[in-house]
């Protein structure tokens, strides 16, 4: 039966014997992020929580980078995608990344507006 | 045909012949298909819950001071459970993607026991979603309502930790009369009523010098702001009601908005696992009776395996939008 299995992470620099192997690693490499993430959530420390990069604390900055890692490993490697046709890859990944990423860009500068006339605006919003 | 991971024959339901669009079979397309748009759903939902906090950026809630409870310990715990959880659904992926694997090699035995740890899993992580629902719903430390909406928490001053009604609250005597069905013409029941009186904290407030008033507001240091004595009496002026626990209308926890998408995101979500779940078992079943060894191909485990890791895609993200940002 011809279902070969592309065996190998991180672009080949973790290659494994077998499918099952790949698949314990996967979750070896997950669990560490995700523990990562927590570590960062409980700690918080104030050199991540007290520097802004674009307008975003570096701390979040790296919560949703580590969620894309996490993402692509899940969509790679759980869903198979790795093994799939590029052209079905494409299909799959391009579309919601750019209808979120539109979506996510227009609705958080509307809320950042929102928030400015709320704060600035001459009208009171809090009634106490 | 090193591109497709499909084995076996295939149902034939593209018609035209051997093409198959992208080398995938119809199932396995229209699944994607299916997750893709259910994928923009939750972006949608998201995507407004990260609109919704921008509008109320120095007012929102922190997450780790309301997700603080683990079953069967006292204390405070931020992230533990919610992690344990996360690690569930990731756990029960694995097995998932070992199910689809012994599927591809015929092992029926395997097969099932795979998938059997597969719908465990799910089921742990559903019966701690509805945990964490219950202990969200019924509240922890209690807080009033203003009349503009806004809420206040309570906090002891010398320790800076967090101050329950009970632990200042006074008892009055009530001279509350319920009003009963006999009485009316139009008649409704009451519902639940706090366990406090705003009054009956308002007088244990005044007689407690060690409370003071904890507001949404967070400062620089990214804490929320504490009134001092004054502030706090000033504020309590206007209180209406004492909220505890969170619904759809009332959050003792901060802004009402932030319970309504907690309800929307994790309860969609928890639908969506509840949902892969009878799908597991339906496809379980089918594999302990021998329907696919017969068929010559496991590609059904796959599909449903790709709904299920599409669940735990979506966890991630609500993981890290909702309990850590």
């Amino acid at each position: 039966m011809a279902h070969a299995h592309k065996l190998e992470i991180f672009r080949g620099l973790l290659k494994f014997k077998s499918n099952t192997q790949k698949i314990w690693g996967v979750l070896v490499f997950l669990t560490i992020v995700t523990g990562i993430e927590v570590a960062l959530g409980i700690s918080k420390p104030t050199v991540l929580t007290h520097n802004h990069v674009l307008g975003m604390k570096v701390l979040n900055w790296i919560f949703i980078i580590l969620t894309l890692v996490k993402a692509y490993y899940i969509a790679w490697d759980f869903m198979h995608l790795r093994d799939e046709k590029s052209s079905l890859r494409r299909a799959v990944v391009w579309t919601p990344l750019f209808l979120v990423a539109y979506l996510v860009f227009i609705l958080l500068v509307e809320g950042n507006y929102i928030h400015n006339v709320i704060q600035d605006g001459f009208i009171t919003w809090d009634f106490n | 045909m090193d591109s497709t991971v499909t084995t076996g024959v295939e149902e034939n339901v593209w018609g035209g012949g051997g093409n198959r669009p992208l080398g995938a079979s119809y199932g396995k397309l229209m699944m994607w298909f299916f997750i893709l748009s259910d994928a923009l759903t939750f972006s949608g939902f998201l995507a407004a819950y990260g609109f919704s906090r921008f509008k109320f950026m120095e007012t929102w809630p922190i997450a780790d001071e309301v997700f603080t409870h683990v079953p069967f310990f006292h204390g405070n715990y931020p992230m533990y459970y919610v992690a344990f959880m996360t690690f569930v659904l990731i756990m029960s992926s694995v097995t998932m993607v070992l199910a689809v694997d012994a599927g591809h090699k015929m092992k029926k035995n395997s097969v099932i026991w795979y998938m059997f740890l597969t719908i465990i899993g799910g089921a742990i992580f559903v019966g701690s979603q509805a945990w964490e629902w219950a202990t969200f719903i019924s509240g922890d430390y209690g807080a009033v309502e203003t009349k503009g909406g806004r809420i206040l928490q309570f906090v002891n001053a010398d320790t800076g930790e967090r101050a329950a009604l009970a632990d200042f609250a006074m008892t009055l005597p009530d001279e509350r009369v319920v009003h009963e069905n006999k009485n009316g013409i139009w008649f409704y029941d009451e519902g639940s009523q706090p366990s406090y009186s705003v009054n009956e904290v308002l007088e244990g407030f005044k007689a407690d010098s060690n409370i003071l008033v904890r507001t949404e507001v967070i400062n620089e240091e990214g804490v929320k702001q504490v009134l001092s004595r004054q502030e706090s009496l000033a504020k309590l002026k206007n209180a209406t009601q004492v909220v505890e626990g969170a619904n759809l209308i009332h959050n003792e926890y901060g802004s009402r908005l932030f319970a309504d998408f907690f309800f929307f995101i994790t309860g969609f979500h928890g639908f969506h696992v509840f949902s892969g779940v009878m799908f597991n078992l339906i496809i379980f079943f089918n594999v302990a009776l021998g329907t696919y060894e017969k068929r010559g191909h496991y590609e059904m485990v796959e599909k449903v395996g790709l709904y299920w890791h599409f669940v735990d895609l979506v966890w991630v993200f609500v993981f890290t939008f909702f309990y850590l940002v």
